[in-house]
């Protein structure tokens, strides 16, 4: 750890999917006050933004930490959830394991977990089963 | 374009944003995916959207989009608009489907470019 760098640290409600996405919203506007570039900032959120939505679907809540250092913005979920039983397999677009019910509310699509790949440089995926998963993110600027 | 003829192309209500109307807006796109605007969306301004939950308005705020369009007279809820409102977003509603609201917009010059296609 670096003690040097930012970070900002949030709750992640896992019993209410209208609240879903606060933290990235926060986050959002917490970069924008320390003059992140708009295109850094549009990848972390969005990033990050899926994988709350995630925490919420699958997971029953979680932790999400953000620190900012010289070269990067990371994003750290954590979560107690079931964990991802086949990592390969949830990186594949339009691979999803959501009730019906999340795909009517316009997510459940398999675009999660990609779209976070997508729109980071680097992630890393620590998950076990009944234990939970840990996803880490870097944006490099 | 600017919103206001979007308002009148598609014969749209004004729930908030009254204020904002004049801005320029240069390409929107249409869905009810949210998984979908946030994966292939880049650079439009305006969402079109049959789908009514907070999550609309947060993924439009993510892609850093100023108006969205509800379509097929749908209504979203004052905590809704509410949350629109403070993002500084115009939010419009249309009796029209989203084939017809789109196909209004585009013929009009306003194009669904900067997508992308990787």
């Amino acid at each position: 750890m670096n003690d040097e760098r930012l970070g900002f640290h949030f709750d992640v409600d896992g019993t209410n999917f209208t609240s879903a996405g606060q933290a990235s919203v926060e986050v959002k506007k917490n970069l924008r006050q320390i003059g992140i570039s708009p295109e850094i900032i549009r990848k972390v959120s969005i990033a990050m933004y899926e994988g709350e939505i995630n925490m919420v679907i699958h997971a029953g809540g979680g932790t999400a930490d953000v620190y900012v250092s010289e070269n990067c913005v990371e994003i750290v979920l954590r979560d107690e959830g079931p964990g991802i039983a086949n990592v390969d397999l949830a990186m594949q677009e339009g691979f999803s394991t959501a009730p019906d019910n999340i795909r009517s509310l316009g997510f459940g699509a398999g675009m999660g977990l990609p779209n976070m790949k997508r729109y980071t440089d680097e992630m890393k995926i620590e998950t076990q089963l009944g234990k939970g998963t840990c996803i880490t993110m870097r944006v490099f600027f | 374009m600017k919103i206001n003829v979007i308002k009148e192309l598609l014969e749209g209500r004004v729930l908030c944003g009254e204020d904002h109307l004049d801005r320029d807006v240069y390409s929107a796109c249409g869905s009810d995916m949210m998984s979908d605007v946030l994966a292939y969306v880049k650079d439009q301004a305006v969402l079109l959207t049959g789908l009514v939950n907070s999550q609309v308005i947060r993924t439009a705020e993510m892609m850093d989009m100023v108006c969205i369009v509800f379509v097929r007279s749908k209504q979203p809820t004052k905590e809704m608009i509410e949350l629109a409102d403070e993002c500084g977003m115009v939010m419009l509603t249309t009796d029209l489907r989203m084939y017809e609201a789109c196909g209004r917009l585009f013929t009009n010059g306003l194009t669904g470019y900067g997508e992308s296609h990787e």
